[in-house]
């Protein structure tokens, strides 16, 4: 299949499957079961982007259905309000509901989120059960159809078309957002949370986003549950069914967006057939479906672990590189050459007993490349950390342009212009090249998940990526942007992450052993590149342990052995220091 | 409230305590060991339970054929997966790891179990019937899934949760039992009456738990466990089998499974499907122990007990509520001190 075939594939199926409840091929049972099937699938795409893509495993999303739909039922049965005005307010009830248990909940780490869930999912279905607003246990019936003009959707045709549309929406919706500056950084996280910080981004804001997000796409499932089945009740909010909508997502192909159609569409098509099929040959009536249907489940997962959909479709395609016309990015001044840019005071930093940092001090000058040396173990790395805030320090003062740092995050030292690569390759291996490398221009975008749910920010998209694509260039890696990150050399991978470094166009550069792991060749081009960088003003603090590289490269070289700074001064001084050399040699010098 | 009802009310939760204390040191083991956060283990405990009380009827308890069923799949599900490289060494031994056991509990199973033997000959049978399904288990769902994701082992564990639920009901039926008590003295203690079954079940718990503590600390078995859950890498590039060791690891979650049912079933009815809710009481406490500390899980276990048990004197109607909610402050404030910049997966 040809790429331009593969684009109108899912619009000719969507298409399709609208007109066909109305060929007469489709028998009334199925129509309903398919309306089933678009409910679901609204609350599985939910937990695709929050389960797949952000990491956080929820089986609470049942509770937001039901508050999508108690919200509906109530307003139109107690209020009279039309159903058609009572869906903003139910995604608004749910969007709120969400933004506050989200708001304590995103914040639990690892296996503390999912128990959250299960937590708050149990606690609201009782209060779903025993509240008397919401009819208790028998819940409200008598809800309204929604309605054009005088006529009421009723007919499971109909209503397959509204169900139907708002999945359509959804998935549009959700595509776009994952192929956008706000996507980029939630897929980014998931793979590490201290990378996507470095960039700008805020992490628990972007999680909420996306949590707040799934929810609402629940609560829509929730609206269009109570106009089409007309009564509701809480049985259908319990944890057990959302403890369903993660087994589809998961089936389907977590992280994937058709996945989730599918996995609804398998789940409640499974559950369906066995409960027909196996008293038909079985013969008695017994639970025998629920002991089928786990077995099946355990063996689709044990032959596809990553789900159905990767099954048909293979892995997830790269993204395309808009052809926008290029707008360039508002550039940062840069402080004049010579000039003081970074002044570190006694800096200090102790694990416990330990001194990792001992009062080290050293000043970076306006478009200088200085290198931070010493044996391993000296603190160079935690040095860096203390200077972008990923750690806090014990004590000790830095200034940066003139303004002292406190209490800033990882995020805020980006915005001031400080950017960096790690000693430790941060970088998602499941996301292509290019999309690693626009995180870093994270913060030179301005435009928000709204928009990004519509592609109205297409041209500044455009420009995020050819920003990328120009520093991609200028490591050397241009022909590399599709790829995975995951399938470069390690050598390669350095080079992409300073391409990343460059996105922001910062004024002081952070390099952790960037000519680790980097060939010959490779390290030339890299000296070449980080000369260039410092003519255009740039100012580079440079973590190596390849002697040749930095004292060819630096103007300055700092030495710091067991976390004190032993020398600082030109690298041909430095190089005949005796402390220097009894550092390293041990002091057979 | 006075003092009698308050003391009855906190040995109440003792006892409920230390068979939640249990069963979440079993989830704790087996998510050390294997990464699979194991749904189905409070199953383990209303099996043993019912088949106690089958026992006790002097019938033939139906786990002996659930056994069987687990036995067979067993063996086709390992047939299955190396069909490629099954000779008849190796098919010998599979059929030996999978079908000896179960076809010789048939045997011994039909010859005891309608002598109605007593306490203790129907509780070493009740262990021999249930122990061996948690190697089974393993084999049949879990292994093949050695390498994926906890997110998928998780999902997988739901499916042996509702499949081996729906067994429970094939095999047991809907009825609920419950066994003779352990111990029938009662003992005062100023206002507070002490039962035996009560003493019973603490005994045990702490013998269990300290038999848990010498085997991970002493046995060159425990300390393979806690190498593969340190660094499952690690562990099998010393030579560690890391399939022996999640077999181990589910035969013991069985066994303590089986000994919280063979405790609890004289105290409270148990019905086919009662394990999930002490299996996920059981996880509330694992989860605040961090999936790892084994006394901060014991204490939380105690914990989870007491907000029950005071809770279903005050509001019954809210007890499940109460105890589900009152974690998330704990939850959050756990998850505030751990560092807030970790790197997941």
């Amino acid at each position: 299949m040809t790429p331009s075939m593969r684009q109108w594939l899912p619009p000719l199926f969507a298409l399709a499957a609208l007109i066909a409840p109305f060929t007469g091929w489709m028998p009334p049972y199925w129509i309903t079961l398919f309306n089933y099937i678009g409910l679901s699938s609204l609350v599985a795409l939910g937990l695709v982007l929050l389960t797949g893509v952000g990491g956080m495993t929820s089986f609470g999303q049942a509770a937001f259905v039901g508050f999508g739909a108690y919200t509906s039922a109530v307003l139109t049965l107690d209020y009279g309000i039309s159903p058609w005005l009572t869906l903003p307010v139910s995604l608004l009830v749910t969007a709120l509901g969400a933004l506050l248990i989200g708001a304590l909940t995103v914040r639990l780490s690892g296996h503390y989120l999912p128990l959250g869930t299960i937590a708050w999912g149990i606690a609201l279905f009782y209060v779903f059960g025993n509240s008397s607003t919401l009819g208790a246990h028998d819940g409200l019936s008598g809800v309204p159809p929604l309605r054009v003009g005088t006529h009421a959707i009723i007919d499971p045709r109909e209503y397959f078309v509204v169900v139907w549309i708002a999945v359509v929406l959804a998935i549009v919706a959700t595509r776009n957002l994952l192929d956008s500056r706000i996507g980029r950084a939630i897929r980014a996280l998931r793979r590490g949370a201290v990378a996507a910080e470095s960039f700008g981004v805020n992490a628990p804001r972007a999680k909420l986003i996306v949590f707040v997000y799934s929810a609402v796409l629940a609560g829509l499932a929730g609206w269009l549950y109570a106009h089409f089945q007309r009564s509701v009740s809480p049985g259908a909010f319990g944890v057990n069914t959302g403890i369903e909508y993660l087994i589809m997502a998961v089936i389907g192909g977590a992280g994937r967006i058709y996945g989730a159609i599918l996995g609804a569409a398998s789940v409640t098509i499974l559950k369906d057939q066995l409960q027909n099929i196996l008293p038909w040959i079985i013969g008695s009536t017994g639970n025998y479906e629920t002991i089928v249907f786990g077995a099946i489940l355990v063996l689709v997962l044990e032959t596809a672990p990553s789900g159905l959909w990767p099954l048909i479709s293979g892995p997830p395609p790269p993204p395309k590189l808009t052809r926008a016309p290029d707008v360039p990015l508002p550039q940062r001044p840069k402080p004049a050459p010579g000039t003081p840019l970074l002044q570190v005071n006694a800096a200090r930093k102790t694990f416990g007993g330990l001194v990792a940092v001992n009062d080290v001090s050293f000043e970076v000058a306006a478009g200088e490349i200085l290198g931070l040396i010493g044996p391993n173990g000296a603190g160079k790395s935690t040095t860096f950390d203390l200077l972008t805030c990923v750690q806090p320090r014990t004590s000790g003062t830095i200034v940066f342009c003139g303004k002292p740092l406190s209490g800033e995050r990882p995020q805020d030292v980006a915005r001031l212009g400080i950017s960096r690569t790690f000693q430790h390759v941060h970088l998602a291996p499941d996301m292509s090249v290019i999309e690693n490398v626009a995180l870093g221009a994270h913060l030179r975008g301005s435009a928000g998940t709204l928009r990004a749910f519509a592609h109205l920010e297409r041209k500044e998209e455009a420009a995020l990526l050819n920003n990328a694509k120009r520093q991609l260039e200028r490591v050397g890696l241009g022909d590399q942007a599709l790829s995975l990150a995951g399938s470069l050399s390690l050598g390669q991978l350095r080079l992409v992450e300073i391409a990343r470094a460059l996105c922001p166009d910062p004024i002081l550069l952070l390099l952790d052993e960037p000519a680790a792991g980097l060939r010959v060749g490779e390290k030339k081009e890299l000296a070449r590149l980080l000369r260039e960088l410092r003519g255009e003003g740039m100012s580079v603090l440079l973590v190596e342990h390849d002697m040749d590289f930095v004292m060819s490269l630096a103007d300055r070289l700092v030495v710091l052995d067991f976390g004190q700074k032993i020398a600082q001064g030109a690298p041909k001084d430095v190089r005949s220091d005796p402390r220097v050399l009894e550092a390293y040699l041990g002091g057979v010098a | 409230m006075d003092s009698t009802i308050v003391l009855f009310l906190v040995q109440d939760a003792v006892i409920n305590g230390a068979i939640y204390a249990l069963v979440a040191i079993a989830l704790v083991l087996v998510f050390a060991v294997t990464r699979v956060i194991f749904v189905p283990q409070g199953e383990f405990v209303a099996f043993a339970g019912l088949t106690v009380a089958a026992l006790e009827a002097g019938r033939v308890p139906p786990t002996l054929w659930l056994l069987v069923a687990l036995g067979f799949l067993a063996a086709i599900s390992s047939i299955a997966w190396h069909w490629r490289e099954m000779d008849a060494r190796r098919l010998a031994r599979v059929i030996a790891s999978t079908l000896i056991v179960p076809l010789l509990l048939i045997v011994l199973t039909n010859f005891i179990a309608p002598m109605k033997l007593g306490l203790t000959a129907n509780a070493i049978l009740t262990l021999l019937l249930v122990v061996p399904m948690g190697p089974l288990i393993y084999r049949i769902a879990f292994e093949p899934l050695a390498e994926a994701s906890v997110l998928v082992l998780l999902i997988a564990s739901f499916g042996v949760h509702l499949s081996l639920v729906g067994l429970g009901l094939a095999f047991f039926g809907p009825e609920g039992v419950r066994t003779t008590a352990l111990s029938d003295g009662t003992y005062n203690a100023g206002a507070l009456i002490i039962t035996g079954q009560s003493i019973v079940v603490i005994g045990v718990t702490l013998a269990l738990l300290a038999a848990l503590a010498l085997f991970f600390g002493l046995t060159l078995t425990g300390k393979a466990l806690r190498a593969c859950a340190s660094n499952r890498l690690g562990a099998r590039l010393v030579g560690i089998p890391t399939s022996v060791a999640g077999q181990v690891a589910f035969g013991m979650a069985a066994l303590i499974g089986a000994i919280c049912g063979i405790l609890i079933t004289p105290i409270t009815a148990i019905y086919y499907d009662s394990g999930f809710l002490i299996g996920l009481k059981g996880f509330v406490a694992a989860i605040v122990g961090g999936l790892a500390s084994y006394t901060i899980t014991a204490l939380a276990a105690l914990g989870v007990g007491l907000v029950e048990s005071f809770a279903s004197f005050w509001w019954s109607t809210y007890k499940e509520v109460l105890v589900f909610t009152i974690i998330l402050p704990v939850l959050v404030w756990r998850s505030f001190r751990s560092s807030h910049l970790e790197d997941e997966d």
